[in-house]
């Protein structure tokens, strides 16, 4: 009985267990409560490489027709044709990807049987039925030459709704129960919107003369930066559930996602003008470096579904702060009355 | 916090959904210290709503091999064993505290609170999972079983409008819309709804829907034969577990609480709520779950945000580049110029 007791206390209030390929945690762990360690929440059944594929194709089309709009702007029709064509030939992957990961790939369709604002995966079906046949006649007007007026139209409409392709995909992760996703609600839209810049940015320094590619290079800039910084904003929110973004396959892809989106805007900003090979060695390291950002989030997101600490513990924290939170309201008005009391004697 | 109709108390989800003319919202309460773990629950499930088979394994965890609920598994039976810890007090056993509606007619102390005297007596728990001392077991079981969330995740964010709110307050899918997009798998705060892997679409528990449209209890509550899964209308249910663990407490089993009643929690009350005697995380349930599309405005307003802010760093970068350019330009011209 003794015995029996032992085993199965550990199995339920047991420490947790550490399997990462042996690493130590650097803070010892206080007990938590779990039902033989399973999950506390479903991870979702979504493929990595059909869901965080889209995550990074539908950034690099949306951004890309942002500079495909701006190259045609400013008289560099190079890069405005190549950009056209590589957002076309990226929302079209990113649409098998999506259909192919249905359970039901028949049924897509059901997908626009309603529009609803709650459902993040509803309005992606809509802006996606919005932005691609802009996308597609933008390139097709730019490689046939036919139709400028059209083509000019589906660029610019293609340059608005762009932007929302880039940014709805983080609220689709994380309009979910998943810690990791979840608990960067905030900061996620502006890391994936930083990513995509330094996908599209860094196509464009693959395909472009480097006589057009002063913006590419400056926007790789930015994105590199600003992708640093939405992401430690996002650590820092996600407090315990951050070492999901730090250990195992989440933490390899999104360190080496970091040194090669610093290393491919370095490479642009210095020498991307004068070498034709530098900038198209830049351009590869920064689209390597946001594919490796989506398939790091992707990974980091499953590992804190996949273990209950993630979902337990934040929520202990949530609920005994919130508890700590009514009983010093409760003393604060117990004071008042006591003050007004006073006054009133 | 903002409310909105994403979150916090809402007192009839049915009306609101939609339903003119809704009845009274039913639910389950989940009273899990008289569950005897006999499963009639899980048999009962399957056999009404036909659900395939799923798995036939051995997990060592005690006498659960159903192992969590799934897209084949709408009622699951958990299994905890273990010992009292140090400085726990619990009461004597053989107390009789045994709910008012179970404890039959031999039990004459008891006064029942429920006049309806066709209640079943209890066919197997004739004490409660109670510990008396340091090192002793205690078996604590509990059948779980979708919340019907008041604010439920998993509808909120179907694309499809597969699933939807009855008009009895509960949340059902609908099998002939769905298109396996798996979206409501992640959003349940719970990990009840799944996606079928022979099938691909998502199923989860309808609490019976096409026997209440007939005017029947659900087959789990049906068949439990220890009313510790009572089926009835939700307010109702809420007095019982509240006057149920009050007497508990009366009695000394301070553990005992109520999971899931309070409408203004984080997904504004289930619809199935339970008696627990541990933690819920115990039990493999959240502790303060919240429904995940409560953030969603505040998510659309940051989404905007970054759209924004994309195309205005692009834009910024045409801008300086075309500038430095046109400087450098205007700088070589003029030391070209003799
Ligand atoms: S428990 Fe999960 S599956 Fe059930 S209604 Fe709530 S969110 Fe939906
Ligand atoms: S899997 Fe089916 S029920 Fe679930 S969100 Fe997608 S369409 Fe809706």
């Amino acid at each position: 009985m003794r015995e029996r007791a032992d085993v199965t206390a550990d199995g339920t209030r047991g420490t947790r267990r550490h399997k990462r390929n042996g690493e130590e945690p650097m803070v010892p762990r206080a007990d938590f409560d779990s039902y033989y360690g399973r999950p506390v929440i479903k991870a979702p059944g979504w493929s990595a490489r059909d869901i965080a594929g889209y995550f990074f194709l539908g950034g690099l089309a949306g951004a890309g027709s942002v500079l495909a709009a701006g190259a045609q702007l400013t008289r560099r029709p190079a890069t405005a044709k190549a950009m056209k064509i590589s957002s076309l030939a990226a929302i079209t992957l990113s649409y098998a990807a999506l259909v192919n990961d249905l359970g039901r790939p028949g049924r897509f369709v059901n997908m626009l049987r309603v529009f609803k604002p709650t459902s993040p995966m509803s309005v992606g079906s809509w802006l996606l039925s919005g932005y691609g046949p802009c996308a597609g006649a933008a390139a097709f007007c730019a490689v046939t030459g036919r139709l400028p007026g059209a083509g000019a139209a589906a660029t610019a409409g293609a340059a608005v709704t762009g932007p929302a392709v880039a940014a709805y995909t983080a609220v689709l992760a994380a309009d979910t129960a998943v810690p990791a996703w979840h608990g960067a609600h905030r900061e996620l839209p502006y890391v994936f919107v930083a990513s995509a810049a330094a996908a599209a940015s860094g196509m464009a320094l693959v395909l472009a003369p480097v006589r057009e590619n002063g913006p590419a290079r400056c926007a790789a800039v930015l994105a590199a930066a600003g992708e640093m910084s939405a992401m430690s904003a996002a650590e820092r929110s996600l407090g315990m559930v951050a070492e999901t973004y730090r250990e195992g396959r989440a933490g390899r892809l999104l360190r080496a996602a970091r040194v090669l989106t610093t290393a491919g805007a370095a490479g642009a900003a210095v020498f991307g003008r004068q070498s034709r090979t530098v900038a198209v060695g830049s351009g590869a390291m920064l689209l390597a470096g946001s594919a490796c950002t989506r398939f790091g989030i992707f990974a980091a997101g499953i590992a804190s579904a996949e273990d209950p600490v993630y979902t337990v513990r934040p929520q202990r924290m949530a609920k005994e702060r919130t508890a700590q939170e009514r009983a010093a309201g409760e003393r604060e008005a117990r004071r008042g009355a006591a003050v007004v009391q006073d006054g009133g004697g | 916090m903002t409310s909105h109709l994403l979150s916090g108390p809402e007192a009839d989800p049915a009306r609101d959904a939609g339903h003119e003319d809704a009845p009274p919202r039913v639910g389950f309460f989940t009273d899990t210290s008289v569950c005897i773990g006999c499963k009639a629950c899980e048999v009962a499930c399957k056999e009404w709503n036909a659900i395939p088979e799923d798995g036939l394994s051995l997990t060592g965890m005690s006498y659960d091999n159903t192992q969590s609920l799934g897209a084949s598994t709408w009622r699951h039976v958990a299994f905890i064993e273990q010992s009292v810890p140090a400085g726990r007090t619990a009461p004597a056993p053989g107390q009789d505290l045994l709910p008012d509606s179970v404890s039959g007619p031999g039990s004459a102390s008891v006064p029942p609170s429920v006049p309806d005297g066709r209640v079943p007596a209890p066919d197997g728990r004739t004490t409660l999972p109670l510990a008396s001392g340091d090192g002793e077991v205690r078996w604590l079981m509990s059948s779980d079983v979708c919340k019907h969330c008041t604010h439920a995740a998993c509808l909120d964010v179907c694309p499809t409008g597969s699933l939807f709110r009855t008009e009895f307050g509960t949340v059902v899918v609908q099998d002939d819309i769905c298109n396996g997009c798996g979206y409501c798998v992640p959003a349940c705060p719970y990990g009840v709804i799944e996606q079928r892997p022979s099938d691909g679409r998502a199923f989860k528990c309808t609490m019976c829907y096409d026997r209440l449209g007939a005017g029947q209890e659900p087959a789990c509550a049906k068949a439990c034969p220890t009313e510790s899964i009572q089926f009835g209308v939700l307010d109702e249910l809420r007095e019982r577990a509240a006057r149920r663990v009050g007497r508990l407490h009366a009695a000394g089993v301070t553990e005992a609480r109520l999971y899931g009643h309070e409408p203004d929690d984080g997904v504004g009350g289930d619809g199935a709520f339970f008696l627990l005697l541990d933690r819920p995380e115990v039990y493999g349930l959240p502790p303060d779950p919240v429904v995940t599309t409560r953030d969603l405005p505040a998510m659309w307003r940051h989404a905007a945000m970054a759209a924004l802010s994309l195309a205005g760093g692009i834009a910024l970068s045409f801008a300086a580049s075309t500038l430095t350019e046109g400087l450098t330009g205007a700088l070589a011209g003029r030391k070209e110029l003799p």
